[in-house]
Parts: structure tokens; C-alpha cells; sequence
């Protein structure tokens, strides 16, 4: 077992496209830590390069002490699991166990142990003797995983383990993998495109996007406070609600009202924003059946809509509205869209969808209009050009990484029109 | 297909009908080996059964070191060609290099080359460096013509095998030729079979290079040998010992396809359909 450090990596193609971009990581030992993003983010090629199955172009990558760049995977002392399992099919569950083990030429009782422990784990003893193709998709996968545990790493390596799986299954893996990684105490990379996966699973998150790390940080710490526009529309399911803004003095208009801004957020906010067109984000459980709300009234905004849509999931409510606003304009909306299979996330924003989430004993309607509130003190307000938070806790104040922002946008500008993202392996 | 009784009664005669006319020299041969020599031309298919002929022919040197070269020279070439093809196929659907296409394409080239223009020039050459009628002298063209039909069924079933099994034997801590003796040699195992019979009735059934560039029984195989037959005495017809010799080298090839034809079938059609 052993940390690995993720030096300013670079992974650079020969035809010039950068996959992973002066990429800094630090995995503690023992820690469950989850690349996530969209297909084509990067994040396998980082896996890929702490594996050694992809050549490192710059930077270092460490595992324990010691610097591995120019290590054959082999000798790195890692398991991986890979997306299609890659079992071997002419060998038995029990032989592809413990090839890794005969490999490094332990003795045969030895072996026998480990597996027969190992599949113990993982409730596979009575499937030893059998050849993967006979197996379903769980028990491939459970041996997936018992061959990574046979061996005793010094890190599980994960590239999308579950998503070969049906929506059943992987919720039940999921918790087989946590419960396994716990009980184990293995440092292990996790990579993903499934926000629920990355929430749920691991210690803290990494969330990538187009080769660049964006934030990494517990679950919650990504939910509550994103540092940037992707980061917030990426975490989060439903996604959270976008729209168009101006901020005027102390409050700021939204496409259903103007609100009042809470102290707290004036100050992070500064001066910066004044009479400048932001972009609003808010999670749909910032939104409330305003006859539910009570007391904290006065600290939102409460407005009326008429309810398109409204989803029973039982334990809460999703109504669906939509709002006029101006066209929003940003680039990593847009690619949020995409990945969402497009629609999702208003990125042109003419007619703004949202989605609320309502306590379950709200009496709103389908097709009727009804009440809202919406709360004021859980506003996100990003910087369009740079998609950079404003209200977020993070390094400076909002108004320097305000400034900051249209800087980069400018030089952004200045220097070449972006390539278009080449197509690249997830 | 076929629904009615009309219809199978149709098929089952289309079927006898190809039958007859695909194995009808082949019966005819085993007839003709079976007669006595004074029964030859008496144009019946069958007038009893006599080994006489078969006793002759494994009497005779002739045939019987035929027979070992021809199994020794083709085993051999069979070997060396399929442990080169497997390497050469394995970086052909592996890796990118520079020339590959050519070498692709050299391959094609020399499978379709016609041996009958190079055999003349092989004979000269053979006899001046001295492999003239030796067993080296047949391996290398039969090596030469039987490669670029081995590399191709070989690397269509590498092609098949997926990159992932290969880095997981590399990261479960397995030597690049490791990964591929005990990964991918195996999962290509219908394949290297494949490629190894098609390359050994190649290399078996050969007439042209056994018969130009031998001369004596130290490198003689079956096919060339059997025109050099001659009969019992000076005025007897050959006849029934080459239809005994005939039949002879048959038996090997068709119990191997009987055996192999699975697998024949499913290494021809490889990569064609996505399995």
C-alpha cells in the first residue's frame, strides 16, 4: 500500500492533442479517491498513465517513494480493473485469480489460499472451476475484482468497473465495491463517468473536464461549494437549474424575480459584479411550495409558475417549469449539454427549463399554476466567460477571481481559436 | 427448406448428384488400387478385393522414402512457418511501425505469385549453392509460399483478441512475451491450428517444386515420387501402384480435415463476421 502523486502530468498524442493537461494529484494512502467527467475528459488516460499502460509525456508520477515514469506496468506492483473485465477466457475463474500470483511464482498452496480467500470475499467459491464465458455479468465482475484483491496491491487501478452492468446490479456493486475497499484499506483510483458513482463511492472527488482537473474535494464540499460552472452542472442529479442574471446594487434579478442578496454574498460578490450579467445557478432543492415554507420566507423570493410537468417520486416531488430568459452563453454549458445527450442543461437558455424539488406534501398541480419560493441564501452566481463561482469559498475573494477570469478569457481569446476537441478515448 | 417430401426427394438427389461427381475419381482411384494387374482394364469398377498392389509399393524404396520425406518436409516447413507467421502476425495487428503496409502487401504479392515462373530459376540456383535435391531445398519455397497465407489467417484471429487481455496479463506483472505465450497463444489456438493444416496440405499436396527440384529418393516426396513409378517388370503397366500410392497420401489429409474441419471452417471465416 502506498500514496501516489500525479506531479504536473502531461499526456501529450504525437499528433499534438493533450489528453491530460499539467494534471497534480495527491492519493493518500488508503484513500478512495474518484476521477470523474465526461467521455473523452481524460480521466482514463491519467488511470492509464498511473498503470503504465500509457507513456507519461511530462511531469512524474510517483507511487510510495519512489518515481515510476519509466516503469513497466509490471513492475509497479498495481491491479487494475478493467471496463470489459478482461478475463482471461481460456483460463478458470480460479486460474485467472491467480495468474498474477503464479507469475510472481508464489507456491501453489499459497495460491490456492489467497483465491479460495478471495473468492470468499466475494462470494464466488462454488464458481472456481468454471470458465468466465459461463459466468453472468456480476460474477465476471466480482472475478474482475477478486483478481486485482488475490494479488495485494499497492493500489486498485477502476476504469469504469460498473457500467457494463444493468442499473440493478450496479447499484448493488457499488456498495460491494465500497464495503470491499473499506474493509481492504487499499489506496484506489476510481475512474467514472457517473456522477452518482462518484458521490456515493469515494473519500473525495476529482472532476475533470477536457484534460484538466477542475476541483477535487469530498462528495459534499463538490456539491456545496462548485468552484466553477462545470463542476456545479456536472455533481448533482437532477442537474442543477442555470438562467441568465444582473446583479443591480444589493439584489439580483432572476428570470421569475428579484431578490435580495444576503449579506453573506454581497461581501464574497464585491464590487466586481455590479451591472454585470452573471449566470445564476441553483440546485432544484433550493426551491420550496411557498405555503411550505414558513418562516424563512423572507429570505428568498417567492414567485408563481405554471407547472408543466410534475414527477411523484414518492419520498420528494420534481415539477418542471419554464422561465423567459435572455440567451446564455457559455462554452461549458454547452458541453454539458452534449454529454447529457443534449437538452438537459439550458445552455442557449431562450426559454429556460427548471426543475424544483418539492416536499412531498406539497399540494401543486400539473398544469396549474402554483407558488414558489426559491432560497436566496443557497444562490450560485458564476462569471460567464470563465464559468468560475463568485460565491463560492475558495482561493482570493470573488472580485480578484472575477478579474482573474476575464484575464484568461482574453488571453484565451487572443492566442489561436480553440482547436475543436478532438474525439478522444474516455 | 425442405417441406414437402417432394422437395427432400429433390434435394436428396441434388445432394447424391454432387456427391457422385466430387468423389467419383476418388472412388475410381481406390477401385484401380484394389485390382490385380491383370484386372485393370477389364473396365469394371469392382472385381474383388487384392492388397498386392499396396504390398509393392511399400516394398519398394521408392515410395516408402517418399513417404518420409514428404511427412519430414512438411512437418518442418509447417513448424517454422507457423511459429514465424504467429510472431509476424502478433506485430501486424498489434503494433504501428513503419512498413507494415508494405509488408502487408509483399505478403499478398508473394501468396499470388505463380511458382510455376521461379521454379526454373530455383533449380539453377539450388544446384549452384548446393541445396539441389535436399530437404532445405523444398522447405524454403514451401516456407516462402506457405507464409503469407499463415500470416493472414493468424493475424485475423489476433485482431479478434481483445488489447485489454493483454494489458491486464502486463499489469498482473507479466513480460510482453509472457502476455503473449500464455494469453494470447492460447486464444489463438484455433487459429495457429488452422494456419498449421492449411500450411501442411500446402506443403504435402506440392507437385511442382518436389518435382523440379529433386532428382533421386534423398528429397523425393509422394507426388513427385509417383511418376517416377515403373511396374513390377520392364512391360507392366504402373497403374495399380500408382492408384495405391494415390490413395496412400490421401488418407492422411482426409483424416486431418475430418478431424480439423470445425475448426478449418471457423479459422477461414474468421474476422469476416464480428462474433
Amino acid at each position: 500500500m502506498a500514496d501516489i502523486t500525479l506531479d504536473h502530468v502531461t499526456k501529450r498524442y504525437p499528433d499534438g492533442y493533450e489528453a491530460v493537461k499539467d494534471m497534480s494529484l495527491t492519493i493518500e494512502d488508503g484513500e478512495f479517491v474518484i476521477l470523474v467527467g465526461p467521455s473523452g475528459c481524460g480521466k482514463s488516460t491519467a488511470l492509464r498513465m498511473v498503470a503504465g499502460l500509457e507513456d507519461i509525456t511530462d511531469g512524474e508520477l510517483r507511487i510510495g517513494d519512489e518515481v515510476v515514469n519509466e516503469k513497466a506496468p509490471k513492475d509497479r506492483d498495481i491491479a487494475m480493473v478493467f471496463q470489459n473485465y478482461a478475463l482471461y477466457p481460456h483460463m478458470t475463474v480460479r486460474d485467472n485469480m491467480g495468474f498474477a500470483l503464479k507469475l510472481r511464482g508464489a507456491p501453489k498452496e499459497e495460491i490456492n489460499q489467497k483465491v479460495e480467500e478471495a473468492a470468499r470475499i466475494l462470494d464466488l467459491t462454488q464458481h472456481l472451476d468454471r470458465k468466465p464465458a459461463n459466468l453472468s455479468g456480476g460474477q465476471r465482475q466480482r472475478v474482475a475484482m477478486g483478481r486485482a484483491i488475490v494479488r495485494d496491491p499497492k493500489a486498485f487501478l477502476m476504469d469504469e468497473p460498473l457500467s457494463n452492468l444493468d442499473a440493478k446490479l450496479r447499484v448493488q456493486m457499488r456498495t460491494e465495491v465500497s464495503r470491499i475497499q473499506d474493509r481492504l484499506g487499499t489506496t484506489t483510483i476510481y475512474v467514472t463517468h457517473d456522477q452518482t458513482e462518484a458521490m456515493t463511492l469515494g473519500d473525495r472527488v476529482a472532476v475533470m473536464r477536457a484534460g484538466i482537473l477542475q476541483q477535487v474535494g469530498s462528495p459534499m464540499q463538490l456539491y456545496n461549494n462548485p468552484l466553477n460552472l462545470f463542476v456545479a452542472g456536472f455533481i448533482g442529479s437532477p442537474a442543477m437549474n442555470f438562467m441568465p442574471v444582473h446583479v443591480s446594487g444589493d439584489s439580483v434579478k432572476l428570470p421569475f424575480g428579484e431578490v435580495r442578496l444576503p449579506q453573506s454574498l454581497r461581501e464574497r460578490l464585491g464590487r466586481q459584479a455590479e451591472g454585470r450579467q452573471l449566470i445564476a445557478g441553483i440546485r432544484p432543492e433550493s426551491f420550496e411550495d411557498a405555503s411550505l415554507v414558513g418562516d424563512a420566507r423572507d429570505r428568498g423570493l417567492t414567485f408563481r409558475a405554471r407547472i408543466e410537468v410534475l414527477e411523484s417520486m414518492g419520498s420528494e416531488l420534481y415539477a418542471h417549469f419554464s422561465v423567459e430568459a435572455e440567451a446564455v452563453e457559455s462554452k461549458e454549458l454547452q458541453e454539458l449539454a452534449e454529454d447529457a445527450g443534449g437538452g438537459e442543461v439550458p445552455s442557449s437558455g431562450e426559454e429556460g427549463r427548471i426543475v424544483a424539488r418539492l416536499e412531498p406534501a406539497s399540494r401543486v398541480k400539473q398544469g396549474e399554476e402554483a407558488e414558489l419560493w426559491v432560497d436566496a441564501d443557497r444562490l450560485h452566481l458564476f462569471d460567464p466567460g470563465s464559468g468560475a463561482s463568485l460565491t463560492t469559498d475558495g482561493d482570493g475573494d470573488a472580485g480578484e477571481r472575477l478579474r482573474r477570469g476575464r484575464e484568461q478569457e482574453e488571453a484565451q481569446a487572443e492566442s489561436q481559436p480553440e482547436s475543436p476537441a478532438t474525439e478522444a478515448p474516455s | 427448406m425442405a417441406n414437402t417430401p417432394r422437395q427432400k426427394l429433390m434435394w436428396s438427389i441434388g445432394i447424391l448428384v454432387v456427391v457422385l461427381y466430387a468423389l467419383f475419381p476418388v472412388a475410381w482411384i481406390v477401385s484401380l488400387s484394389l485390382k490385380k494387374p491383370d484386372q485393370l482394364g477389364d473396365k469394371k469398377f469392382f472385381s474383388g478385393v487384392s492388397f498386392k498392389n499396396y504390398d509393392q509399393i511399400f516394398k519398394t524404396s521408392d515410395f516408402t522414402h517418399a513417404l518420409v520425406n514428404s511427412i519430414g518436409i512438411a512437418a518442418i516447413a509447417t513448424f517454422i512457418a507457423i511459429v514465424l507467421a504467429a510472431m509476424a502476425a502478433y506485430a501486424l495487428s498489434r503494433l504501428d511501425f513503419a512498413g507494415k503496409a508494405l509488408i502487408l502487401s509483399g505478403a499478398l504479392a508473394v501468396a499470388m505469385f505463380p511458382a510455376i515462373s521461379i521454379v526454373g530459376s530455383l533449380f539453377q540456383l539450388w544446384r549452384n549453392i548446393g541445396i539441389y535435391d535436399t530437404w532445405i531445398g523444398l522447405i524454403i519455397p514451401y516456407l516462402t509460399f506457405a507464409l503469407p497465407l499463415a500470416i493472414y489467417t493468424l493475424s485475423a484471429f489476433f485482431r479478434e483478441i481483445p488489447w485489454e487481455l493483454e494489458q491486464a496479463a502486463q499489469v498482473d506483472g507479466a513480460t510482453p512475451f509472457q502476455a503473449f505465450q500464455k494469453v494470447i497463444v492460447p486464444l489463438a489456438a484455433p487459429g495457429v491450428f488452422t494456419a498449421a493444416i492449411l500450411v501442411f496440405i500446402f506443403a504435402w499436396n506440392d507437385f511442382i517444386f518436389a518435382n523440379t527440384l529433386t532428382s533421386s529418393n534423398s528429397a523425393r516426396t509422394v507426388p513427385a515420387a509417383l511418376a517416377f513409378f515403373t511396374g513390377g517388370s520392364q512391360f507392366q503397366q504402373p497403374v495399380g501402384a500408382v492408384a495405391a500410392a494415390a490413395v496412400v497420401v490421401t488418407i492422411p489429409i482426409i483424416i486431418m480435415v475430418l478431424i480439423f474441419q470445425r475448426r478449418i471452417v471457423a479459422g477461414l471465416t474468421a474476422g469476416a463476421v464480428k462474433g
